[in-house]
């Protein structure tokens, strides 16, 4: 019990995602101290929706388009490192560096006059938005493959699926997850501003009490947004660790 | 064994494709009779029907034959000559038949872009990304390429052809307030910029001479930049508001530009400090030894020998600050810090999707600007570098 006590203090990551458990759940056990640090507030705490049924919209929403901007971006990757597909190379590049940058926002505001509001059009927003990065690192890992490695692999007998699955994938993945997490780090965020086009996620509290002066629950929304991107970051520190556990010198 | 080869090039046939598939299965325009009801589709066929019209399309015939034409640096010259004519030439024909259009109706009625538009717009603008880089032009003759694109469409603009389009009519209610908000949106980032210089790169000369700064510094530069700017932003409301209720007459408050500039800063601080200290690591130890070696000061071998060395890897981080910096001040309207996020988010309120547009947008065009300016700039950097070292 004594270790797992000293884990929860030290580990970013536990540590945090206690933190945010507790406040998701118990937002509404803060809310004396928010009527106390806002005696002006006729409404000190954001009740017009769960806390959790926010949270978990959020997380739908950011994480659905990140997860599909990672199958439809490493596929896309995959493809125009292929012999068939080489031809393609360039003007993927050429989009995914040119489309990082545009304002994410702006992207997702330009969206709504072309798909509409609501949560669908904008989980395509955030999608098309991911799989710039995504896209863009799956091909810088896999060509950071060294060739010899490749050509070892042949002579070992494997075939372009072998080679694929077994060693280039594994060699290219943290790349790959460094493309992955810009893309979830930049989708936690828009998804918050998605609440303006008319999803609902856990920048609801935060537009409500911004255009409503209301400071309370701005701040609410805010504190569960920040403990969910640090909570994200860790867990992403811990998953670049593991990925790389195997390489001499860890690196 | 030879065979004859069809296809030349598939990325052109696939954007011929798209195009093709745009052009006939989507809206081009939309026409309603206000701007708060949804429009009328228009296709293409029904825009393009007029000789002069249909002569606006005449560059797309180049892009579908662009698949099968064999590379040569005339087909790619002629290439993305005619998907920049076919870039203007269709917002040309929106804004001619949007004239034509409200010659007949009412002055509250609106002609908006399609998806038809935005999808052969897309095409013709990829199809010059693609012929640039087949052309393997450097980073002045894309510029150059861009704001021929930029000058063609501007004009457009400036001749008043556009008059008629629906974001165009948004324009004119908002003429003032439009010069205003790009004015506030440049000034707010250029407010971030001067603190983040001014501590952003001291940060960094010192994260590069001791590592035991860059190892207290940078985690957590690192965990303010993943935290969402709007949850950032709701932060800085609490503590900045009780600054404000302490100290009234300092005129600072939870909402308006001053917590966004700070929020601005915070932000930038991180690519500026990384990469003015990353330029500094690159400048080879031998220089340095060489420069002492003939009898500089420490303050010589700083401002004459690692800072114009250090410049291109800076310039870079100054590029990602400034794009960034750019939309997080869109973002910054929401508390009130005004700007063309301002007049974005009016129109996401108020379901005034033209509205939406004139706000957003601009703030595309400036971050690509930015980019574009600041690439130029490293550009010429490196080749100063480049000659001075030859």
């Amino acid at each position: 019990m004594r270790g797992g006590l000293s884990v929860l203090l030290t580990d970013r990551l536990a540590l945090g995602s206690v933190v945010l458990a507790a406040l998701v759940l118990g937002m509404p056990a803060l809310k004396p101290l928010f009527a106390a640090a806002f005696p002006a507030l006729d409404r000190p705490l954001y009740e017009a929706d769960g806390f959790l049924a926010l949270t978990l919209d959020h997380l739908a929403l950011a994480g659905g388009a990140s997860l599909i901007a990672v199958l439809l971006g490493g596929a896309a990757g995959i493809a125009v490192t292929r012999p068939f597909g080489r031809e393609f190379r360039g003007v993927l590049d050429a989009v995914a560096a040119m489309g990082q940058t545009f304002p994410p926002v702006a992207v997702l505001a330009v969206s709504v006059p072309i798909l509409g509001f609501g949560p669908a059009p904008a989980l395509i927003a955030l999608t098309l938005y991911g799989l710039l990065p995504i896209v863009e690192n799956t091909v810088a890992g896999l060509e950071s493959v060294p060739e010899p490695v490749r050509e070892a692999a042949r002579g070992m007998g494997m075939g372009p699926g072998a080679l694929l699955w077994r060693v280039e994938l594994p060699l290219a993945a943290p790349v790959i997850l460094a493309g992955v997490r810009t893309a979830a780090v930049v989708n936690l965020g828009t998804a918050a501003i998605a609440s303006t086009v008319g999803a609902k996620t856990l920048g609801l509290p935060i537009i409500v009490g911004l255009n409503g002066s209301n400071p309370a629950y701005v701040i609410q929304g805010a504190l569960i947004v920040a403990a969910l991107a640090v909570v994200m970051d860790a867990g992403f520190d811990r998953l670049a660790a593991r990925l790389t556990r195997w390489r001499p010198g860890g690196a | 064994m030879t065979r004859v080869r069809l296809i030349h090039n598939r990325v052109a046939l696939l954007l011929a494709v798209v195009t093709v598939a745009a052009a006939l299965a989507l809206p081009f325009l939309a026409f309603a009779p206000n701007r708060l009801l949804s429009g009328k589709a228009i296709a293409l066929s029904g825009v393009a029907g007029a000789g002069g019209n249909a002569a606006a399309l005449l560059p797309f015939a180049l892009l579908l034959a662009g698949p099968f034409l064999r590379a040569s640096r005339a087909v790619n010259v002629l290439y993305v000559g005619a998907g920049v004519l076919a870039a203007a030439g269709l917002v040309w024909l929106a804004g001619q038949h949007a004239a034509l259009l409200a010659a007949t109706a009412s002055p509250a009625a609106r002609t908006s872009f399609g998806a038809g538009f935005w999808m052969m717009e897309a095409a013709a603008l990829l199809a010059v990304l693609d012929g640039v880089r087949r052309l393997g032009l450097g980073p002045a003759g894309r510029v150059a390429v861009g704001a021929l694109v930029a000058a063609l469409i501007g004009g457009q603009f400036a001749a008043g052809h556009l008059d008629q389009l629906s974001i165009m009519k948004e324009y004119a209610n908002q003429r003032d307030v439009f010069a205003g908000a790009v004015l506030r949106h440049a000034a707010l980032v250029a407010a971030a910029l001067a603190p983040t210089l001014l501590i952003g790169v001291p940060l960094g000369i010192a994260a590069q001479r001791s590592p035991a700064v860059g190892r207290l510094v940078f985690p957590v530069l690192n965990v303010v930049q993943t935290i969402p700017s709007i949850a950032l932003f709701g932060l800085l409301l609490a503590p900045l508001s009780a600054l404000a209720a302490a100290f009234p007459g300092l005129g600072i408050g939870g909402v308006g530009p001053v917590p966004a500039v700070i929020a601005l800063t915070l932000y930038s601080l991180l690519p500026i400090a990384r990469n003015t200290a990353a330029g500094l690591a690159g400048v080879p130890e031998p220089v340095r030894e060489a420069a002492r070696g003939i009898g500089m000061t420490p303050r010589q071998v700083f401002w004459r020998v690692e800072a114009p060395l250090a410049l291109p890897v800076f310039l870079s981080g100054l590029r990602i600050t400034l794009v960034q910096a750019v939309g997080l001040a869109a973002v910054a309207a929401l508390i009130g810090a005004g700007g063309l996020g301002a007049i974005m988010f009016q129109g996401l309120f108020a379901n005034a999707l033209d509205l939406v547009l004139l706000g957003a947008v601009p703030v595309i065009l400036l971050a690509v600007a930015a980019d574009a300016a600041l690439k130029l700039a490293s550009a010429l950097a490196l080749s100063r570098l480049g000659r001075t070292a030859a």
